[in-house]
Formats: C-alpha cells, structure tokens, sequence
C-alpha cells in the first residue's frame, strides 16, 4: 500500500455518508458528483459489455451443458444431468485423440516455437545492424491473416505442385507424401505451420520484456566473467519472472484455443483424422447439420475448466504482487 | 531497483580462469548476423513462395510446373482477383467493422485501466481480473449461447437490414470489443501504473476533475501503448474469422478474410491467382505494423516495470 500520500483536497467536499466502511483512503473523498457519474458511465459501459457479451454466454454454456437441446426450440430441452459428459468419456470416438493431440500441440509449442522466440528475442536485443529487419522477417507470418497463412502453407504441402515435395524430389508419382491429407503427417505439418507464427509472437512479447530489463544487471554479470549462456540462465532469466508468466500463459492458451490454422489447413469443414482438437470438435457440434448443442456445450465446458486452471495461475501471479 | 546482482567478490570463492577475450570489448557479430540472417530467409521462404507463385501466369505454371524458373512475370493475376471476386466490398467491409473495434476497444480499456490503476476501491483488482480473464476464455466456448443471443437481440433497421444484432456488421464489433477489452485493460493498467501520482495531484489542486485528467493528462501520456495495442488489435480483429464465420450469415456481409474462401471454392483450380487474392489481404495489417513499428516494441512494455 504505497497509497496515502495523498492530502485531503482543499476545496474539502465532505463526504456526505461515510456509512460504507469507513473509508481509509482519503483520496476518493475529493469525487464530486461530476467525477462520479463520469466514472460510473465510463466504466459501467465496458462493464455490461463485457458481463453481456463474455461472461454471459460462458455461463450459459455451461447450462446447456447439462441438457439435450438440439438448438431449434426451447420446449424441447431436457435436463440430462451429467449425461453428455459420461457420453464423451466413454462414447465419443474423437474425443481421446482430440485430447491427445491438444496434448501433444501444447508440448511441441512449448519445446520448440516458445524457446525459440525467447532466445531470438535475446539475440536482438542488443546494439546491432538490421536489427529491425530480422524483427519484421520473424514476426512477419503474425501479421499476416490465418486465411493466408493457411494458403501459403497448402502451396507448399500441395503433393503434387507443393514446393516442398518438389524440393525433396516426392512430387512425382509412386512417391508422393500427401502432408495435410496422411493422418500420421498431418498434425506435424499444421505444427510446423503454427509454430513458424508462434516463434514470432513469443519474440516480440519478450523484446519488450527485456526493454523493461535493467541493463546494469547484465554487465555486472560481464563483469563478473559470466558468458551469455550463464548471463541469460542466472540472472536475465529470474529478472524477467512477469514476462515468463505472460508468455507460458500465452503458449498454453494458443495451444488450447488453436483452432483458425487447422480449420483452414484441414479444407475449411471441420476435424478431420489426426488433426481433431477440442475446439474443432465443439465446432462439429454446434456449427454442423446435426447440431447437438448439449453435446458442443460439454465440450466447451472441459476446454474452459482446462483453460481456467491456466488463466487462474496466471492471475493469481499476476495480481498476488498487487493485493498486497 | 537494481536487484539481485551478484557482488563482485566472488572470485574468492572460484578461482576463475581468465577469459581469452576482455568482457569489456563487444565481441564480433559477424556469426550472429549470418545466424539472424539465416533464420530471417527461412522465416520468409513460404510468405516469397506465394509472392513468387502469384507473379506466374497460370498456363506456364501448368506447362513448366511450379518449382521452375519463370517465363513470364505479371500482376495479371492481382488484377484478376482484385475485379472477379469482388474484393473491394469485402475489404469495405472489413474496414468498417475494424476501424470502430480497434477504437472502441481501445477507449473503453483505456477507461477501465484508468479507473482500476488511479483510484484503489475495493473491488478493483477483482474489476481487472475479471476483464483480464474475459480475454482467455477460448471463443469456442462463448459461441453457441452468444449464437442464440444474437438471434433474440433486435437491432434498428438503420443499423442491421435483418433488424437483429445476428448477420450484422454492428454484432461483429460488439464481441471483437467486449472480447478484446480484457488484453487491452491489462496492458493499459500496467502502464499507467507508471505514470508518477504527482501528475494527478497536482491536476486536482488546479481544479482539474476526473474526465478532464483522463483525456488530458492520461490518454496522451498512453500514447506508444496505444502504438503498441492499436498495431496487435487490428491485426487480431481484420484477421479474425471465427466469429463472422458463425455470426454473420449472408456472404455478402463478410470480411475479406472469410472472403477470401469463397475465391478459393470459385477458383479453386488456379492456385496462382487464389495466391494473388490472398497477399492482397495481408497489404492492409502490414501496412498497419510499418506504419506503428517505431513505437510497437516500445509500447509493449507488459508489467515487466523494475521492481
């Protein structure tokens, strides 16, 4: 609480009930009327917007999942009870290679892009030439939209006019390699995709990051004969602990939410073998013919307990450092 | 705060061997340019492939194959794309819905940031959080109910044609807004954080009130966040398709990046041309990123303040 520097405003408009807790801070007594409802408009607005639009329809899924409602009329929802979430466990096909492939998206993101964006970041952050180019280049493919990124990469998966095929000789016939269409392929050739878009968005997090980082720690650790290695693992590493939370919860997010690329990849009409995720599944669900939203809306709820472990390590972290 | 740097007495302990090279020097970068450089080409290969595809008319593609050299060079194709699938609409459209979400995102986080870093009531960490949290809540979740929302919610018949928030541009840019507060709040709050409480003291003994230190003193001072965020926000929003995918069900209505498929069912056997369609999709948020680069990385500054 670094708070109470504050002197009682001269104009003194005194609170007229102080009934509310006694208000400890003296700050808040200098609100006029005018103050008050500027606030009040002014934060209210987003506030409703928010609790309207996001958190609304979040708790919303998770009443319908418990019912059996097909999405046309609401007569004929039932309540089921736990019903559609025992179905998925059990009765589901896609669902366990779904879970497993969310799995494996998370440790290859987390392994390789992730690392790599941090240490590019650690490679540029520094007095050199082209500094900026080499930035612009990496962090390119975040900029471009998903639909793009997802044709680039089909001309170049393409198995007969594909240029990686035609650059490692398997463009001609007997030995063709189908990338996106092979379901043992398939999922590695969407990860290199994602992963060439995620190095860069990693980069660009941590360079500012480190603009933040006090460059006296790093010569002193020079000084002290540490080379870069020991420099970045010792003390550039523990120094940026904020940024670290900001980029792990970054890749877990990515990796649970990831959804455009593989829709797009994957020709645009939802999960197909080997490259099912949860959030193409619920999209199966709620967006297909049949559409079984009790079903789509279980689905959802497990993405978002999933997701709710990662948001919560991430606030607690986050805001521990502000309570106090 | 200058933290925890090891004290330099430390060669009590260790007996280090003298480097070869003096630390005070700056080493050669030559290895670390070959190194970016190299990475820097192989980041741009795919994005150069379709360059090159798209400049290749189609019939000498077909003849030579694609991984040959060219025989002809033209913006034919561009042209093409630009007039057959009518893609100036779709980037009208893409336009009048990212234009007001990056805006309005950005002025209402800008005032919940301002309320949660400049006054400390009760609930405000809990305020930050639950936008923060709003942001991580993967969309997939949100979209069956938000779906059947849209249907129930009406809309004047100046703003939505079908007299509901579903199939209108105007739905679009509620969620993007209420969707990307969150990130925005969050980045916004930490740096306001920043700015020295003296400022607002010294505001209020002039007499200045509350609306007069947010849009005089905070909004300008916020100026490379704002850089930082309106460069990240408009890449998001322009290059979403999720939501107009399920929102928005005329064709008609779609942004250019939902568009953009319908080129490729229609043309799906010229490659070279879809190749064209989709660069010229990405020239706006690069534009976006060139313009605000300077103050991109600057801005950026998330929560990493010194102690």
């Amino acid at each position: 609480m670094s708070s109470v520097r504050t002197a009682p405003g001269p104009e003194g408009t005194a609170p007229r009930s102080p009934a509310r807790g006694q208000s400890r801070r003296p700050r808040q007594r200098s609100l006029d009327r005018g103050d008050r409802l500027f606030l009040t408009v002014v934060v209210g607005i987003p506030l409703l917007a928010l609790l309207f639009f996001v958190w609304l329809p979040a708790l919303a899924s998770i009443g319908l999942s418990f019912t059996n409602w097909d999405g046309l009329a609401l007569a004929d929802m039932r309540w089921v009870g736990f019903d559609n979430y025992k179905e998925i466990f059990t009765n589901y096909p896609p669902f366990w290679p779904a879970v497993e492939h969310n799995v494996l998206w998370l440790l290859f993101t987390a392994l390789l892009p992730t690392p790599f964006g941090v240490f590019l970041a650690y490679q540029l952050d520094r007095k050199l030439r082209f500094t900026r180019i080499y930035q612009t280049a990496i962090f390119m493919p975040m900029v471009l939209s998903l639909a793009v990124v997802g044709f680039i990469w089909e001309i170049i998966y393409n198995p007969d006019t594909g240029l990686l095929n035609g650059v490692i000789g398997a463009a001609s016939s007997g030995s063709h390699i189908d990338w996106l269409g092979d379901p043992h392929l398939n999922l590695w050739a969407v990860l290199v995709a994602s992963g060439w878009r995620h190095s860069g968005y990693i980069m660009i997090l941590y360079l500012a990051g480190l603009k933040g980082f006090d460059p006296a720690l790093k010569e002193a650790a020079a000084l002290d004969g540490a080379g870069g290695r020991q420099t970045f693992f010792r003390v550039v590493l523990p120094a940026l602990k904020p940024v670290n939370i900001i980029i792990l919860v970054v890749t877990v997010m990515e990796s649970l939410r990831a959804f455009d690329i593989v829709y797009v990849l994957g020709g645009g009409t939802g999960s197909k073998p080997g490259m099912q995720l949860l959030s193409l599944l619920i999209s199966d669900n709620i967006i297909g013919e049949s559409s079984h939203i009790g079903y789509g809306s279980a689905l959802a709820v497990i993405l978002l307990l999933v997701s709710l472990a990662a948001i919560a390590t991430f606030l607690v972290q986050t805001f521990r450092k502000e309570d106090q | 705060m200058t933290a925890t740097a090891t004290p330099p007495a430390s060669r009590s302990r260790t007996p280090l061997a003298p480097r070869a090279t003096a630390p005070s020097r700056p080493p050669r970068q030559t290895g670390r340019h070959l190194m970016l450089g190299g990475i820097a080409v192989v980041w741009l290969v795919p994005l150069l492939w379709a360059v090159y595809t798209s400049l290749r008319p189609y019939s000498d593609t077909t003849r030579h194959g694609y991984l040959s050299w060219p025989h002809s060079i033209s913006l034919q194709n561009f042209s093409d794309a630009w007039s057959q699938s009518g893609m100036p609409h779709f980037f009208w459209n893409s336009v009048l819905i990212t234009v007001p979400a990056v805006h309005g995102t950005l002025l209402f986080a800008s005032a919940v940031a301002f309320f949660v870093s400049r006054f400390d009531f009760r609930w405000n960490v809990a305020l930050l959080m639950l936008f923060t949290a709003g942001n991580l809540i993967p969309a997939q979740v949100l979209i069956t109910p938000l779906y059947k929302l849209y249907l129930l919610l009406p809309l004047p018949v100046w703003m939505s044609d079908s007299l509901l928030v579903y199939n209108s541009l105007w739905g679009i840019i509620f969620i993007h807004i209420a969707y990307q507060c969150g990130f925005c709040t969050f980045v916004l709050s930490n740096y306001m954080k920043t700015i020295p409480k003296e400022i607002f003291e010294a505001a209020r003994v002039d007499g200045a009130p509350v609306w007069r230190q947010f849009f005089q003193i905070v909004l300008p001072l916020c100026r490379p966040a704002f850089a930082a965020l309106a460069t990240l926000e408009s890449i998001w929003i322009y290059n979403d398709f999720f939501w107009s995918l399920v929102l928005i069900q005329t064709g008609d209505k779609r942004p250019i990046t939902s568009a953009l498929a319908n080129l490729q069912g229609q043309y799906f056997t010229n490659p070279n041309l879809i190749a064209a369609g989709a660069l010229m999709t990405a020239i706006p948020t690069l534009l976006v990123y060139f313009a605000l680069q300077r103050q991109f990385i600057s801005g950026l500054t998330i929560g990493s303040g010194k102690g």
